[in-house]
């Protein structure tokens, strides 16, 4: 589950990958999640280094302190849509990039995800 | 009072020609796992060494809980020296009971339940350990310890993956915000994404003291290989 690169600071890929299980729904609005020490242990990574990205994503509103029961998800489904949606277009913007760096038109990459996209689909 | 050590001008001169620590200043705080790094030669062994108040440092004041290094500091500082100290004949459970003697701070219990976990018997003799086995004994006598300070000189030198994460998943586990950690090594790829922080050391002298983070983000590269190029011959 955790897959940490080794050039790129280390919290921001944490706040990355608690991001993705948010908005996939691994952890559901509303939910309880592990504490810092025991996503620390599982991650392999410094619990300061975990209180860093989890102060992140408190601050962006994703992930609510309470201090009677730890943390949890946020329950504001609608932060967790844009959060969704701005990763994504994200995702869709390298796509673009790199289809530019091999001499795609917009138009030529747009086809090409979509016959690739229709292929993936046919094959499960 | 949050500085966990106070160093100050600190110099280990064996003789004219071999200062192997050189004007040392540094103040490190509590809750961190920081990484002493450099070169063979460096000086980390005799930096740690004095921190210890094993070797008197030449010029230069070492302050622990602000206390001079001495039998006061050496009550709340957990070392694992960088070779076997125990002695071979002995069983883990004498030594055990040895450790609960010395140290008002070791917990017996949570020695016990981390060789369970590893499945070391306590019974068993040192000197029928592996290399690796041996190692583990001797990180779990340390952090066993409710220490302020863990001094672990090259704890992963030598020891195969399974065992080296199992250290580095100990050293995580035992994390607490009132104690800092120093880890020397030069295996810095297995271990920086468990520090915060990194000191780099040459020719005794300091050369860098920062966040790993910091490192990652300045320079886009991992401690490992910032350190490659920065010591590159």
């Amino acid at each position: 589950m955790w897959n940490l690169d080794s050039d790129r600071p280390i919290y921001v890929q944490l706040v990355e990958q608690l991001q993705v299980q948010i908005v996939s729904g691994r952890y559901q609005p509303g939910q309880k999640l592990p504490s810092v020490r025991e996503l620390a242990a599982a991650a392999a990574v410094n619990p300061n280094t975990m209180q860093k990205a989890f102060a992140e994503l408190e601050g962006s509103g994703l992930v609510i302190t309470q201090s009677t029961n730890g943390r949890t998800v946020t329950e504001d489904s609608g932060l967790i849509q844009d959060t969704r949606k701005r990763m994504a277009m994200k995702r869709a913007e390298l796509f673009f990039l790199g289809m530019k760096e091999l001499g795609y038109t917009k138009e030529e990459a747009a086809a090409l995800l979509k016959e690739e996209g229709d292929i993936s689909l046919n094959r499960r | 009072m949050n500085e966990l050590i106070e160093i100050s001008g600190l110099t280990k001169a064996y003789d004219a020609q071999h200062v192997a620590v050189n004007n040392i200043s540094l103040t490190l705080p509590r809750g961190k796992i920081i990484g002493l790094l450099g070169p063979n030669g460096s000086g980390k062994t005799t930096l740690i060494k004095m921190i210890n108040g094993l070797l008197a440092p030449t010029q230069g004041i070492i302050r622990i809980n602000g206390q001079n290094v001495g039998a006061a500091t050496k009550a709340h500082v957990a070392y694992l020296p960088d070779r076997t100290y125990l002695a071979g004949g002995k069983r883990i459970r004498e030594i055990l009971d040895y450790f609960c003697d010395f140290y008002a701070d070791f917990s017996r219990e949570k020695a016990l339940g981390m060789l369970r976990s590893l499945q070391i018997d306590p019974e068993a003799r040192m000197n029928i350990l592996s290399k690796g086995t041996k190692e583990k004994v001797q990180l779990i006598l340390v952090m066993s310890r409710s220490a302020d300070l863990y001094v672990l000189d090259e704890p992963i030198a030598g020891v195969d993956p399974a065992a080296r994460d199992y250290i580095l998943r100990t050293i995580i586990n035992n994390y607490n915000p009132q104690a800092s950690v120093i880890i020397s090594t030069h295996l810095i790829g297995d271990i920086e994404q468990v520090l915060d922080e990194v000191i780099f050391m040459r020719y005794g002298y300091l050369v860098l003291y920062t966040s790993v983070d910091n490192i990652r983000a300045q320079h886009g590269k991992s401690v490992d290989a910032y350190f490659r190029e920065v010591f590159a011959c």
